[in-house]
């Protein structure tokens, strides 16, 4: 599904390196998790897949089913079937939740060569989804994100998700900044989207956000490379011990 | 005082070209007296303190500088809504296209018929309201118009207007040089809705003086003229008794000077006045939103809303002024003026203004100037929605405050379809 070559990676602003050549192999259907300890590269990661602008490249390669993301626009990136639930959902007044959501479900179906959907049949499938989620119609109305507690910007980003229907999702933090319960709501909307044709990479500092989204696999990142790789273990080793063993060269 | 050299030669250069004032009809002392309050003022020079960001110069010269005819391909906006249609073609007004302006709750007739069948309360309404807005700022063009208008309506809305009043302004003649002066009453109780659309004429230069009484209610929707080459000064003058509202809302897209001036006095307790524009400006366009608001009664709410997108070289001024007078106590005054730089190469002047002499009141004002959110862009992008349509949404989401002051929501729905037209044109 996602193949990840040597990735390097540097701020276009400044000479930083910031990612030194990752290496990462994600199946179909398969769960992967990367943990690290602050500024390893995590976010970065998440960025340059989804092509933020403000990223150079300057050395690897990323596909998705053997497409060069690298090369595509973000829009063209999702219509291939990536999807990055932000850290920091943006709010946009303005702009309304629905709207939006439609714009871009149909944006990526005439990317694709498929028909758009009407707005009644659109309005049915999202209200299914953001019952799932216990996400409120009235949410909906109002502009993106905006007046959204923290917890209910994570859950619009998972409704968000579960409407376009991506194949590879990458998830940056969606467990900071939620108490037990929203995690809960957060993590059980990730699990009713695993199957065999969706992938995810979970991007996380802890440990528990995997006690309720079990990972097949997990990697720990540390000073831009991938420094570990291991099952679901690792990710209790860590919650134990720290990053600092797994660690060497960081300080 | 005398007036300077050059204003005096400019001002009476244009008085010679207009000719004398018509004197004769019931209307002639109040032209008469306009021109006198013009020649004192003295027609605007940029050396004015209100026209220090726009030059006066093309809208003062004796003869109107030649603008294009703009074919377009959209049908004329309001086209569906339900209205009586009064048709001018470069000032002139044309009964063969109009609607017969028999309306419900409402009569209206042709200045120039008014004029000369005298009935009284248009001829003692008549320049009252532009005499009292010229003070404390002076606003010449408006009263040159009041001297030298050569039609418009009169409109007396004594009840429930059963559907608005649309004033369709054609431009048929590349040099026309129009001036329109419309007088509208609203009894108490009374609610009234004008609609305005289209370039008017090369030049035009429009004032509307509305008197609305206790309790009356006056909504006023326009779309300004995309003639690339047009230009205008308009006025609007209100004056709002105990518990009305005004409510005025102007797109503008295009045209190379445009100047709305709009001038509120709220007169009584808890009146409301709303004065809200957007304009979507491409290359060689300036426009000019200039609004004074006057608190006297207690307990008034007003809110200017003006928002601008600006690209191409494009110019936006934004003069706002709320003027709270004593005793004028549980004012709410609000002002905001925003203008998003789609490039470089445009910009945004804006002149905010409060001027407060009560002890208990709430004003606030703001004025911002930004470039697309590239954080909300990418958001977007990331979710599939292409770069351009993505710039279209989060420009349309900036212009939405001063669209939602539309309370029609038909007419709201026709002014995004023309946002929605200008912003596609953009993108090929």
């Amino acid at each position: 599904m996602l193949e990840i070559k040597n990735l390097h990676v540097k701020l276009e602003e400044e000479d930083k390196a910031i990612l030194k050549g990752v290496d990462l192999s994600v199946g179909a259907g398969k769960v992967h998790a990367i943990m690290g300890p602050n500024g390893s590269g995590k976010s970065t990661l998440s960025y340059v897949l989804s092509g933020r602008a403000g990223y150079e490249v300057t050395e690897g390669s990323a596909t998705l089913e053997g497409q060069d993301l690298l090369e595509m626009e973000p829009e063209e990136r999702a219509a291939a079937g990536l999807f990055l639930a932000f850290q920091y959902p943006v709010e946009i007044p303005g702009v309304g939740n629905m709207t939006f959501l439609r714009t871009a479900f149909n944006a990526q179906r005439k990317a694709r060569g498929e028909d758009e959907i009407s707005a009644k049949d659109f309005l049915k499938l999202i209200r299914d989804k953001a019952k799932d989620l216990k996400i409120d119609a009235d949410m909906l109305k109002r502009p993106v994100n905006m007046g959204f507690s923290g917890g209910e910007k994570k859950r619009n980003e998972i409704l968000q998700m579960a409407v376009l229907g991506p194949k590879m999702c990458v998830l940056d933090e969606t467990d900071s900044g939620l108490d037990v319960d929203a995690m809960k709501l957060v993590a059980d909307g990730v699990n009713a989207l695993r199957d065999q044709g969706r992938s995810f990479l979970l991007i996380t500092h802890y440990q528990r956000l995997l006690d309720h989204i079990m990972p097949d696999v997990v990697h720990i990142m540390a000073d831009g490379r991938i420094v570990k790789t291991g099952g679901p273990e690792l990710a209790l080793e860590v919650e134990k011990d720290g990053y600092a063993h797994l660690t060497p060269e960081a300080v | 005082m005398a007036l300077p050299q050059p204003k005096l030669d400019a001002t009476e250069a244009r008085i010679a070209a207009l000719g004398g004032v018509e004197t004769a009809g019931c209307l002639g002392p109040a032209r008469e007296a306009a021109l006198g309050r013009l020649r004192d003022m003295g027609l605007p020079t940029r050396r004015d303190e209100y026209w220090k960001y726009t030059r006066p110069e093309t809208l003062v010269q004796p003869e109107a500088p030649a603008a294009a005819l703009f074919h377009g391909d959209e049908a004329p906006i309001f086209d569906t809504i339900d209205r009586v249609r009064l048709v001018f073609v470069d000032g002139v007004f044309d009964p063969g296209q109009s609607d017969d302006p028999a309306l419900g709750g409402v009569t209206v007739e042709r200045l120039a018929d008014v004029a000369a069948r005298d009935i009284h309360w248009a001829r003692d309404a008549y320049g009252v309201l532009e005499a009292r807005g010229q003070n404390p700022v002076h606003r010449p063009l408006a009263a040159l118009n009041t001297a030298y208008a050569t039609d418009g309506v009169v409109i007396h809305a004594t009840g429930k207007a059963e559907k608005p009043v649309s004033l369709v302004y054609l431009h048929r003649s590349e040099t026309s040089d129009a001036i329109l002066h419309h007088l509208i009453r609203v009894d108490s109780g009374a609610d009234l809705t004008v609609l305005e659309n289209g370039p008017a004429a090369a030049r035009f230069n429009k004032v509307m003086e509305v008197d609305i009484a206790d309790g009356g209610a006056f909504h006023h929707v326009r779309a300004q003229g995309r003639d690339h080459e047009r230009r205008a000064a308009t006025h609007i003058f209100a004056r709002l008794g105990r518990e009305s509202v005004f409510k005025t809302f102007t797109l503008t897209a295009n045209g190379v000077l445009t100047r709305n001036d709009v001038v509120v006095e709220l007169t009584g307790d808890n009146g409301v006045a709303h004065i809200a524009g957007a304009c979507v400006g491409d290359g060689d366009f300036h426009h000019d939103d200039t609004v004074f608001v006057t608190h006297e009664g207690e307990c008034c709410e007003s809110r200017q809303v003006f928002k601008k997108v600006l690209r191409n070289g494009a110019t936006g001024v934004f003069q706002g002024k709320i003027l709270v007078r004593e005793g004028a106590q549980k004012t709410d005054g609000y002002q905001i003026s925003q203008s998003l730089l789609l490039d470089e190469d445009s910009q945004f002047l804006a002149k905010p203004e409060l001027e407060i002499y009560a002890d208990d009141v709430a004003c606030s004002h703001g004025s911002t100037s930004g470039a697309i959110d590239e954080g909300a862009l990418f958001y977007l992008r990331s979710r599939g929605v292409p770069k351009g349509p993505a710039t279209d949404m989060l420009t349309l989401a900036f212009l939405a405050e001063a669209i939602e002051e539309i309370e029609d929501p038909e007419l709201r729905a026709d002014i995004l379809t023309r946002l929605d037209a200008w912003l596609e044109r953009r993108r090929r």
